[in-house]
């Protein structure tokens, strides 16, 4: 094996590892939600400073790529993949956190309503993930395209959630109300970009495979 | 537009077949690289555009070369003709061993383009600024072309090839002898050339291609595998033994 591929094969690891920590990321910060264990933020933070330390280290890698080898066609295409799926990685690292802040502020208080919905979402959205990474780690586009009809899904979910804590609101509009409908609009929120996110990293390994660029399809 | 169309070409060394049914179409006024290993025939397609195989003893050719339309290879193609419109620089500078002068006059005054002093000073000065030459050496026209540096001694090669007026330049590894400053340099100049004639060039040197070229062909083994825009090539390749060959996987 060339010293190239080797680099390229640690490239794909690294990023694999990544996957990991912020797979671990959401299904704690989902539990915190889901079980209202406040302990659970302290698992969140620590794992977000590792995929932080981890987007810069993969960045680096990259660069170094790039600039010591100045690859062309499939690998010049996996390591841009890489950068946009490294970006997407740590963003989806960040909604985790959100969702384990505001759940932190939201478990203080009683349930404003049994969770229903979100649970659904988290769902969906952690099947997508487990199949983006797979789909990445396989050069599996077929695996990338079945993602991205579910993001719609999601969408769905994240809107009917906004429209009944609306009614929610309108019918009951103290303070505790709203703090808890806000706080689980912004959960919802969050968890609907974790799905973006990974569409985003679907769309990568359809370009990584096929040099297509499916993203923006109207523009 | 295309300017050279090559079609169905085969050429054979004796009993050896080094191209194999080449079909490729050059656009005017762009450059197109021709990348390969080393025995893939890239420089003996580039050869056979202005003939130049002609001079090898049990060359013998099929198929066809158009340039503006009429097959190089009929019967009554003059060559001569054919290598004022395309002319060739090769890899290594070749200037004569006389002035710097001579050097761009000589095509004028061997192919009769020129005869009035007057008139061969103007073209030598015109070609020597096409090659962006003559500001360093305007001063030293009678010096020997061999003092020049070998990045001026390729610089002139071109402008001799300009001065008898082509539309077209066959490059055959112009830039291997040179070092990465020259290199660049003479690259600059090939952009630049392409405003006004068609360019072919042969390279070793992959990000040579990528850097001056908007088409590219691969060959390999006698056969062309690809022939696309330049971007295509390195970024997004059709065929397996293109990106092979591009990523530095063969080769």
């Amino acid at each position: 094996m060339r010293h190239f591929d080797v680099e390229m094969s640690d490239l794909q690891n690294q990023l694999l590892d990544m996957a990991g920590l912020v797979q671990k990321m959401i299904q704690t910060a989902t539990e915190e939600l889901v079980s209202r264990d406040p302990s659970q933020i302290d698992t969140v933070l620590s794992l977000e400073k590792e995929v932080n330390i981890q987007e810069i280290i993969i960045d680096d890698k990259c660069l170094k790529l790039i600039a010591l080898n100045q690859p062309v066609g499939a690998d010049l295409r996996f390591i841009t993949s890489a950068m946009r799926i490294n970006s997407d990685l740590e963003r989806m690292g960040d909604e985790s956190l959100n969702v384990a802040r505001m759940s932190l502020d939201l478990i203080k208080y009683p349930e404003i309503k049994p969770l229903v919905n979100i649970p659904k979402m988290i769902e969906i959205v952690q099947n997508m993930i487990i199949d983006c990474i797979k789909a990445f780690n396989t050069s599996d586009s077929e695996l990338a395209m079945s993602v991205l009809s579910k993001d719609d899904e999601v969408d769905a979910l994240r809107d009917a959630i906004i429209s009944e804590l609306k009614t929610i609101l309108i019918a009951c509009p103290d303070s505790d109300t709203v703090q808890r409908a806000t706080d689980l609009m912004f959960i919802a929120k969050s968890i609907e970009r974790l799905g973006d996110h990974a569409t985003n990293i679907c769309e990568d390994v359809i370009f990584m495979v096929h040099g297509k660029d499916i993203r923006h399809p109207r523009a | 537009m295309s300017i050279i169309e090559i079609k169905k070409f085969n050429l054979y060394y004796s009993d050896f077949h080094a191209l194999k049914d080449i079909n490729i179409n050059i656009e005017e006024k762009r450059v197109t690289a021709m990348i390969g290993p080393s025995g893939c025939g890239k420089s003996t397609l580039l050869r056979s555009i202005n003939r130049i195989n002609d001079t090898i003893d049990d060359v013998h050719t099929l198929g066809a070369i158009n340039i503006s339309g009429h097959n190089i290879y009929d019967e009554d193609t003059d060559v001569d003709e054919l290598r004022k419109n395309v002319g060739m620089v090769f890899q290594r500078p070749n200037p004569f061993p006389v002035s710097i002068h001579e050097n761009v006059a000589f095509g004028l005054k061997v192919n009769r383009i020129a005869s009035d002093k007057r008139v061969i000073n103007e073209m030598v000065e015109k070609s020597l600024k096409a090659v962006l030459l003559w500001d360093d050496i305007k001063d030293k026209l009678r010096k020997l072309a061999l003092s020049l540096t070998l990045e001026q001694q390729q610089r002139l090669c071109i402008a001799r090839v300009i001065a008898i007026a082509p539309h077209i330049i066959l490059l055959d590894e112009p830039c291997s002898s040179l070092d990465p400053v020259a290199t660049r340099n003479i690259e600059e100049l090939i952009i630049k050339l392409k405003e006004k004639y068609t360019i072919v060039i042969v390279t070793h040197n992959m990000q040579q291609a990528a850097r001056v070229s908007q088409d590219t062909a691969f060959m390999l083994m006698g056969k062309l595998i690809e022939f696309d825009k330049t971007e295509k090539i390195f970024t997004n390749p059709s065929e397996k033994e293109t990106n092979d060959y591009v990523s530095g996987r063969f080769g």
